[in-house]
């Protein structure tokens, strides 16, 4: 079935396009993006969705999701994450190599793909590990491993600690084109580390990890990045100097990426106060300079990226002592939510510049053809947001397995109320298709 | 005093105010006396309570609660067991919904983990004292040492109190500074830097790595226990050099005010922190700190135990 996009405000970046336009679905493709798309243009069966007063974005692009499966299908599985997903907007995610058992071989990218389509919801790609099962110390079959479709790889969870390991696996993956995607922690700097350390962390006697153990491995990696001339993207950047180590990099020509997440532009490690588990991450919450210099980072395009890093939990992995509790928060639901009021409305960054980092830089990134634009042609992958909309996170109302997030009981600020998926609507008004 | 305790749990200095810090000092100071007499019982707690829940090896703190509470006249059930909640299968909690199932009145915490009590305190019934929780806050133990400075000096406002030793993991350091900046005493901090907390002066102390500017013009020294364990970690130096550089001697004592008081909360590494002749010295009050604690201790149970029959 065909689809008419009536009225809404399209910003669609790739096209230079920020206003009021219709958009015109046939089958799989955007047909037209246009002002007034007369009715003689349009195919007779074709649906026509008021757009009036809302948001019409290229679908999403989410560089960085743990979607638990295989493994522990009790936290996340490719359905439960599509349905977090399309909630948030996004039509694409990445999914992290880190499951049971790990993404580490063509088999396991082939078992992605089948897998996730059975869900039959969005676009999921896998990203492959850099080392086998994570061990920082064999490399992958990653000529084959690039040949099954994997579209980047990264260790993420962990880092490659061994920077002669991590040059020859960029060196190699060049040859492929695949980037490398880098969790930038230095194990020894963060041992035991359980969140950020710093005056919250001493009053509350709780390890430390250093900003240190990150602004080394950003530093490492773009060197190393150098050295191979291979493409890094630097994963959930969250201190101050690790946004300014990327900017001084790209002022000397070096094109690395990186990326960033809600998290660390709206939160700080006073989440932490009172224990709460649900602000455990890692990297973890850092400081309100940090979280300006992320902002100020995003809006001179330092960042390249807007990432979730969605990390689902179950409560017998959160609902302990904050030591042992597991570190990550969900975030594909709330992404766009966040951004809304802490970069749109507190003017960091115009629509635009928002949906580059959300859509057409990741499409850029890891090479998705057709994707993050909506040239006529390109995939019919939309989001349409009501920016006005208000709403209250209520962990029943979570679509995540998993409920863990510092979020629950805080307003939000406007909603995904229709997400089309290769010219099929997927979500509508809280429904799933 | 006007003020009367609201809390059902003690699980810090921190939140507490003022009034409230010397609400427990002037109730242990009355439960001080039990504890002389020829029989050392009162019907307080009688019918009511109390488990030691303790997943740390401890026998000073243990034992100090547990004649605090028999004293009383409590029911007493003791609990030792080990920290990991990974390696048990039972969550904490889980742990702590059963103990609450059998209905007991208070529960005394020790843990390994910084939080722990609070993670009890805000799913279950019963009243949580916290007996120590990781590098956190130990607030009996705070709350004795304060009581212990007072009984000598008469009062807390404007005297210099230097802590010295292990400050980046010491939950006794944290509980002291809260509760005597509050009461308006002037706190120094002195350790190796590698144990010293990043923007510890944020809590309104001073910061010295300097041992005799830490001992001079002080009118009390705390000296805090270290952990042998920690030695061979990088961040510790080793045990001679740390002795040598922080441990109390009479060497060191020469730059002591005459009337200063040295405080330890026990067990002494003996000849690491402090040398023999200062530990049993005249300025020595680390026995009186263990008298001390027992009616602390009594004082905390009472408060508590009052919170929890007024809402029921
Ligand atoms: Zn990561």
């Amino acid at each position: 079935m065909d689809i008419l996009l009536k009225g809404g405000h399209v910003v669609d970046p790739a096209n230079n396009i920020d206003s009021e336009m219709d958009v015109l679905i046939k089958d799989d493709k955007i047909e037209q993006v246009a002002k007034n798309i007369k009715a003689s243009g349009i195919p007779q069966e074709a649906k026509t969705i008021d757009c009036k007063g809302k948001m019409v974005f290229p679908g999403l692009i989410d560089m960085h999701t743990h979607l638990r499966q295989p493994g522990r299908e009790d936290e996340e599985t490719f359905l439960t994450g599509s349905r977090a997903a399309l909630k948030g907007g996004f039509t694409s995610v990445l999914c992290m190599a880190n499951t049971n058992p790990v993404i580490d071989n063509k088999g396991m990218v082939e078992y992605v793909y089948s897998e996730s389509a059975k869900a039959g919801l969005i676009n999921i790609y896998p990203v492959a590990a850099v080392t086998k099962g994570l061990e920082g110390k064999e490399l992958t079959e990653i000529g084959q491993i690039a040949e099954a479709g994997a579209k980047a790889l990264s260790d993420d969870g962990k880092p490659v600690m061994n920077a002669e390991i991590l040059r020859r696996a960029l060196e190699y993956s060049k040859m492929f084109g695949l980037p490398v995607i880098s969790h930038c922690e230095d194990m020894n700097l963060s041992m035991n580390g359980v969140m950020n350390e710093g005056f919250v962390s001493t009053k509350l006697g709780l390890k430390g990890i250093p900003r240190t153990s990150e602004i080394v491995m950003v530093m490492r990696d773009i060197e190393l990045m150098r050295l191979s001339g291979a493409r890094l993207h630097i994963a959930h950047v969250s201190a101050k100097e690790s946004v300014e180590a990327v900017r001084e990099a790209k002022k000397r020509g070096i094109k690395v990426t990186c990326e960033t997440c809600p998290h660390y532009f709206m939160l700080t490690e006073d989440a932490v106060i009172g224990f709460n588990t649900n602000a455990k991450v890692n990297p973890p919450l850092r400081t309100k300079e940090d979280v300006e210099a992320i902002k100020k980072g995003l809006a001179d395009g330092v960042i390249d990226v807007i990432a979730t890093d969605h990390a689902p939990h179950s409560l017998e992995e959160k609902d302990v002592e904050f030591d042992f509790a597991a570190a990550g928060m969900i975030g594909l639901e709330f992404a766009l939510s966040l951004a809304n009021p802490e970069l749109i409305k507190s003017k960091v960054l115009g629509w635009s510049d928002l949906i580059r980092r959300m859509a057409v830089n990741p499409a850029k990134i890891i090479d998705l053809q057709g994707k993050g634009s909506l040239a006529a042609g390109s995939d019919a992958d939309v989001a349409v947001f009501d920016a006005g909309a208000e709403w209250v996170v209520e962990g029943k109302r979570i679509e995540s397995r998993s409920k863990n997030t510092p979020l629950i009981g805080r307003k939000m600020c406007g909603a995904v109320v229709l997400t089309i998926v290769g010219g099929k609507i997927k979500y509508e008004n809280g429904k799933f298709n | 005093m006007a003020v009367s305790w609201k809390r059902k749990d003690l699980l810090d200095l921190e939140s507490l105010s003022t009034e409230e810090i010397e609400l427990i000092l002037q109730t242990a100071d009355s439960f001080k006396e039990i504890s002389q007499r020829p029989i050392k019982k009162v019907p307080t707690l009688r019918g009511q309570t109390v488990v030691l829940f303790f997943f740390e090896p401890s026998t000073r703190t243990r034992t100090s609660f547990e004649l605090a509470a028999k004293r009383m006249s409590a029911d007493i059930v003791n609990i030792q067991t080990n920290a990991s909640s990974l390696t048990k299968g039972e969550t904490l909690k889980d742990t702590a919904k059963n103990i609450e199932a059998m209905k007991v009145d208070i529960i005394i915490i020790r843990h390994s983990s910084s939080g722990a009590p609070y993670l009890l305190a805000e799913s279950i019934s019963p009243s949580i004292i916290n007996a120590g929780d990781g590098s956190h806050e130990h607030p009996t133990q705070g709350l004795l040492d304060i009581f212990t400075i007072k009984e000598h000096k008469k009062k807390i406002s404007g005297l210099n109190v230097s802590i010295i030793g292990d400050i980046a993991h010491s939950r006794v350091a944290r509980s002291n500074i809260w509760g005597l900046t509050k009461l308006g005493a002037k706190v120094t901090v002195c350790g190796p830097a590698t144990l010293m907390p990043p923007e510890i002066e944020r809590l309104g102390v001073k910061v010295t790595y300097d041992v005799k500017e830490a001992i001079e013009g002080a009118d009390v020294i705390n000296m805090l226990r270290i952990q042998i364990e920690r030695q061979g970690q990088s961040l510790f130096p080793p045990i001679r050099d740390y002795s040598m550089k922080f441990g109390l001697d009479a060497e060191k004592m020469r730059y002591a005010k005459k009337d200063v008081l040295i405080m330890h909360p026990g067990p002494i590494n003996r000849g690491i922190e402090l040398t023999p002749e200062v530990a049993d010295g005249p300025y020595s009050v680390i026995l009186e700190q263990v008298t001390n604690g027992i009616a602390v201790r009594m004082a905390v149970l009472y408060l508590v135990s009052g919170v929890k029959k007024r809402i029921e």
